[in-house]
């Protein structure tokens, strides 16, 4: 029987392309910007914020910023009636931003601790890097030896030495910032562990240290310690200023720090360490190889936070009479032959501009990894 | 037990050793360490501040180049520790420093109670006012019905009611939390007038946006004696902290100044002779050498040249002399005889 009727279709569909509205850019806009009446809302409060922010922004910062010159060429004038910021400022104070009082001659030395800490980062984040166990040895051995003999001096080297009054700025910043973060990790995680001890006397010892160093506010230690400690020790035992700010600025940073990663422990559920004894791990083992793993990835982004919050707090060492980044911009916005209203607003923008930068990398390069420990654990 | 007796005995000697340490001459001290350690501010333009190389210029900086001028013979053999107003006098006290030059006024509690004493008046400093110049006043006592913008909390404050209550004028305060939001009310109209001590008021009239709109009052409504200090208990120390100050007032009064040394040393005036150390042995009976003063001229120059150079004429802040020119000039600074 012949006929023309088929119950199967013997030609492909034509394949049509997706509704103009749902694809490209319009797409996009469509499902991400204006998907419903309180979205559309949102997006248009938000334009209107950019609009309204952005732009003098720019031309503050960019478009009507003076790049060279002295104070006269900041002020108001003829052919630059909103005068921007003050970028010439900057130029010419930058170097004291960076070293602080530094001996010029010795300065070398400072980039050269930089370049050596960059790598050591460098090397212990890129998580391809190859051999990055001699990069932890590097990092924490080998890195804080050199940068003590860099930076105070080693005469016997013909290094001269260089007293920690004399540094500042960044270099200031940088050292307590980074010396908060390598031993806060390491001591947080020891009064986190001793405090979850069933040893009474560790476990009171860390419960006094974390709830008394919590209980006061970091300004009152380095306080105390500038300010109190030279009164009860003889002169020549008094620990150095900037020793005294370290000390407690990584005392804080490790009582905060036991408290994220004891939030860490309590979050592995009691079956990990039933069948990790049922393997017949210790404690040290258990610890090491089954539960700090997991808490630590569980406990990263506070982790990150309590770092973030520490590289800003670094701004509180000026209690102690050192000049860190910050407080170089504020001594020199003083200066009589620049001062005047833009170029305070111009150092202000370049310290914000500073923190934004160190803290946003950081946090990028977490949520980096987060991403990747994430696809690891399925 | 004989062992345990020595090792006691040991102790003891070290524990004296270390007390005598602390009370040991601070000038031997200085010039085993080969520098002075000298308290500053750090970032009161024209008084203490980096420049920006990081070396520290100013008016109580060029104090303390002066004292190691006077010891070593080099201005450049000091070491900066800048201070915090809340941590100063305890440097001086746990001699973290030396000297303390730093804008620190001269109080009696200070001087009888902290363990600190003050060697001689640098800088008479006190309360003023700045104005618009188009309000075209030109003395505080017409500041009556004026609103005055200062910073609350400070005896600034305090101050500047007691002045108006005693001279029967009406004031209208606005207060604000910090130095810099007064400075900006000011700017922006709502005020006629802005106090502070009149050494911060030429610093902040340099930070308007136009300076040369605002002017200075020449009326100063409180005592600031503002004077180098040193730990109590080193009466040598102190002394030639106190004649370095008046080394270089005498100077000025005697016309002695950098440019013109090399001529006065060979000055006939026994003033001068005995200023620059030609004649007497005063610079060996402070355990400094005979041309000590001519050291420090060498160095800084007298009293006026530092004034001009880092806050006066010579300077971006041009305060006038006002109390601190020489008693001879209608000022306060007043040389004590070198004899």
């Amino acid at each position: 029987m012949a006929s023309d009727t088929f119950y199967l279709r013997q030609t492909p569909l034509v394949v049509l392309l997706p509704p103009r509205a749902r694809a490209g850019v319009l797409g996009w806009l469509r499902a991400n910007l204006f998907s419903s009446p309180f979205n559309i809302g949102l997006t248009a409060i938000c334009v209107i914020l950019i609009a309204w922010v952005v732009p003098p922004l720019l031309r503050f910062l960019l478009v009507n910023a003076t790049w060279s010159g002295d104070r006269a060429a900041c002020l108001p004038s003829a052919d630059n009636p909103h005068p921007g910021a003050c970028w010439a400022f900057v130029r010419v104070w930058l170097s004291y931003f960076v070293y602080g009082f530094y001996p010029i001659a010795q300065r070398w030395r400072v980039d050269l601790f930089f370049v050596a800490l960059a790598f050591g980062i460098g090397w212990l984040a890129w998580l391809r890097a190859p051999r990055r166990d001699v990069a932890a040895l590097y990092f924490f051995v080998v890195l804080p030896v050199l940068s003590l003999i860099l930076l105070c001096g080693f005469p016997l080297i013909g290094l001269p030495g260089v007293s920690t009054v004399l540094w500042g700025g960044v270099l200031v910043t940088i050292v307590v910032a980074t010396v908060g973060m390598v031993c806060s990790l390491p001591l947080g995680i020891l009064l986190a562990l001793a405090r979850r001890s069933q040893i009474p006397v560790v476990k009171w010892l860390a419960v006094m240290f974390i709830e008394f160093v919590r209980g006061v506010p970091l300004i009152t230690v380095l306080f105390m310690a500038s300010v109190m400690l030279p009164l009860f020790v003889p002169e020549q035992l008094s620990p150095d200023k900037l020793l005294r700010a370290l000390i407690g600025v990584a005392m804080f940073a490790s009582a905060y720090m036991a408290e994220v990663i004891r939030a860490g422990l309590i979050a592995i559920p009691r079956g990990q360490y039933e069948a990790a004894q049922a393997l017949g791990l210790g404690y040290w083992r258990t610890t090491a190889l089954v539960v700090l793993p997991q808490a630590l990835r569980v406990t990263l982004p506070n982790i990150v936070n309590v770092f973030i919050a520490l590289f800003k707090d670094t701004t509180l060492v000026f209690i102690v009479g050192i000049f860190d980044f910050l407080r170089t911009i504020e001594a020199a916005r003083g200066d009589p032959r620049w001062t005047s209203p833009i170029v305070s607003i111009t150092g202000y923008a370049f310290a914000a501009l500073f923190y934004f930068v160190c803290c946003y990398g950081m946090s990028r390069y977490v949520h980096g990894m987060e991403r990747r420990l994430a696809r690891r654990s399925g | 037990m004989k062992r345990f007796a020595t090792a006691f005995a040991i102790a003891t000697v070290l524990a004296l050793g270390i007390q005598a340490a602390a009370a040991q001459a601070t000038l031997k001290a200085v010039k085993d360490r080969g520098e002075l350690w000298c308290g500053s501010n750090g970032q009161l333009s024209g008084f203490g501040m980096p420049d920006q190389q990081g070396n520290w210029t100013g008016f109580d900086v060029d104090f303390c180049r002066a004292i190691a001028a006077a010891i070593f013979d080099d201005p450049t053999k000091v070491k900066f520790v800048p201070l915090t107003a809340a941590n100063r006098l305890t440097a001086v006290q746990s001699g973290e420093v030396d000297v303390l030059s730093r804008n620190t006024t001269w109080t009696m509690s200070r001087d009888t109670q902290l363990g600190i004493d003050f060697a001689a008046v640098h800088y008479y400093d006190g309360q003023g006012f700045m104005v618009r110049k188009s309000q075209k006043l030109s003395s505080a006592l017409e500041l009556n019905d004026a609103t005055v913008c200062v910073q609350q909390g400070t005896t600034t404050e305090l101050n500047l009611a007691d002045f108006f209550r005693s001279n029967n004028m009406s004031l209208k305060t606005v207060t604000f939390a910090t130095a810099d939001e007064a400075v900006k009310a000011y700017e922006a109209g709502r005020c006629d007038a802005y106090t502070t001590d009149s050494s911060g008021l030429y610093g902040v009239r340099t930070q308007l946006a136009e300076p040369t709109a605002s002017m200075v009052l020449p009326e100063i409504i409180s005592k600031e004696p503002l004077s180098p200090a040193v730990r109590q208990g080193d009466d040598n120390w102190e002394d030639i902290v106190r004649w370095t100050h008046y080394a270089m007032v005498d100077a000025e009064e005697l016309g002695v100044s950098k440019t013109n040394l090399a001529e006065q040393m060979s000055s006939a005036n026994p003033d001068i002779r005995r200023l620059l150390g030609v004649e007497g042995q005063f610079g060996e009976s402070m355990g400094l050498t005979n041309d000590w003063a001519a050291r420090i001229i060498k160095a800084v120059g007298n009293y006026g040249e530092s004034f001009e150079r880092n806050v006066g004429q010579g300077s971006p802040l041009k305060i006038a002399r006002g109390l601190n020119a020489l008693w001879t000039k209608g000022g306060l600074q007043y040389g004590l005889p070198i004899r």
